[in-house]
């Protein structure tokens, strides 16, 4: 493992304590799954320590893991531009209480990942400013990347004009 | 026109009947209702090398009011399907609807929960294309029989939705 992401890890676990679950690599990819109370504060620690800033929010999105217990899954990946790293960090929450905190309020420009999380997999951001459907029309009552839901959709969902 | 009802299937309504479609048909302004890939061989098909003016058909109309006939080029999710739909309703009669493309013709390969599997499911369309995309040569196909199917009909009723062509 590269020793400056190690440092990084290492601080993350000191600052977070029992909140950073699992820590793990693969193909020289780092993984770290932490619970959603910490992942705002993770974020910003991320973002603002002097060592090795990750100022750049690649990628957030959401998973559906279906058979797990903590079925949805929302990865959030990060660039260091100093250091030439990323980390992966992940969230793991269960279907009948699947909110985590925005992290709007660290990346603005998480916002629409954010939206596209909650449009397709039903994952909501508490303390997102506009928590909208993204692609599917306002009226749409699923979310239509869950495992469970039909590839062809449900008859009626969404409707169409007459033809006339 | 007010006139068959003074002079009935006579000689003069029934020429000017024919003159009537022969310059509807030589002059079908379409309305290129680009949504994807299929745009750019509609736009192809404008340029010199192909030349869709030689139909008559250069005047593209981006206003709905002004056009007759209305290209449905692409992928139409059921979102823009409501959009589509309102188009058309703008447009004023006479007007026909050709899909362009697998897509808009049955789906294409976007068998998928977001988007419709066939514009007729909303639209009465009157030439399906084949083809992802298709090439000009083949949208112009499809406007060669739309005019063949402009040319016959009648001022009176200038509906035929009994069939719709499908060209390949």
């Amino acid at each position: 493992m590269n020793p400056v992401i190690e440092k990084v890890l290492h601080t993350l676990r000191e600052r977070l304590g029992d909140a950073v679950e699992e820590v793990r690599e693969f193909r020289d990819d780092v993984i770290v799954v932490v619970d959603r109370s910490a992942i705002v504060e993770a974020v910003t620690w991320l973002r603002d320590n002097e060592e090795c800033p990750f100022p750049l929010c690649e990628d957030v999105f959401a998973l559906d893991a279906y058979e797990r217990i903590k079925r949805f899954e929302v990865n959030y990946h990060f660039f260091s531009i100093k250091e030439h790293v990323r980390i992966h960090l992940k969230v793991r929450v269960d279907e009948d209480d699947a909110v985590i905190p925005s992290i709007t309020g660290v990346f603005p420009g998480a916002g629409w990942y954010e939206r596209e999380s909650y449009d397709m997999i039903g994952v909501e951001f508490s303390g997102h400013p506009d928590l909208r459907r993204m692609y599917m029309p306002e009226e749409f009552e699923y979310f239509p990347m869950r495992k469970d839901y039909p590839l062809m959709g449900i008859p009626g969902a969404l409707p169409l004009p007459k033809r006339g | 026109m007010g006139l068959e009802s003074a002079l009935g299937e006579g000689y003069i309504t029934t020429q000017l009947d024919a003159l009537i479609a022969w310059g509807r048909k030589n002059s079908l302004w379409p309305m290129p209702m680009g949504l994807s890939c299929c745009a750019i061989e509609l736009m192809s098909a404008g340029d010199p090398r192909h030349d869709i003016s030689r139909f008559g058909m250069e005047v593209m109309r981006f206003s709905p009011r002004q056009s007759d006939v209305m290209i449905v080029a692409g992928t139409v999710t059921y979102k823009m399907a409501h959009v589509v739909r309102k188009i058309y309703d703008q447009m004023a009669e006479p007007r026909w609807v050709v899909a362009m493309g697998a897509c808009a013709s049955s789906g294409g390969m976007f068998r998928s929960y977001s988007v419709v599997q066939g514009i007729d499911q909303f639209l009465p369309v009157d030439v399906f294309t084949a083809g992802c995309p298709p090439r000009p040569e083949n949208l112009f196909n499809a406007l060669i029989e739309l005019q063949k199917k402009v040319e016959k009909s009648s001022v009176l009723d200038y509906r035929d939705r009994k069939e719709p062509i499908i060209v390949s």
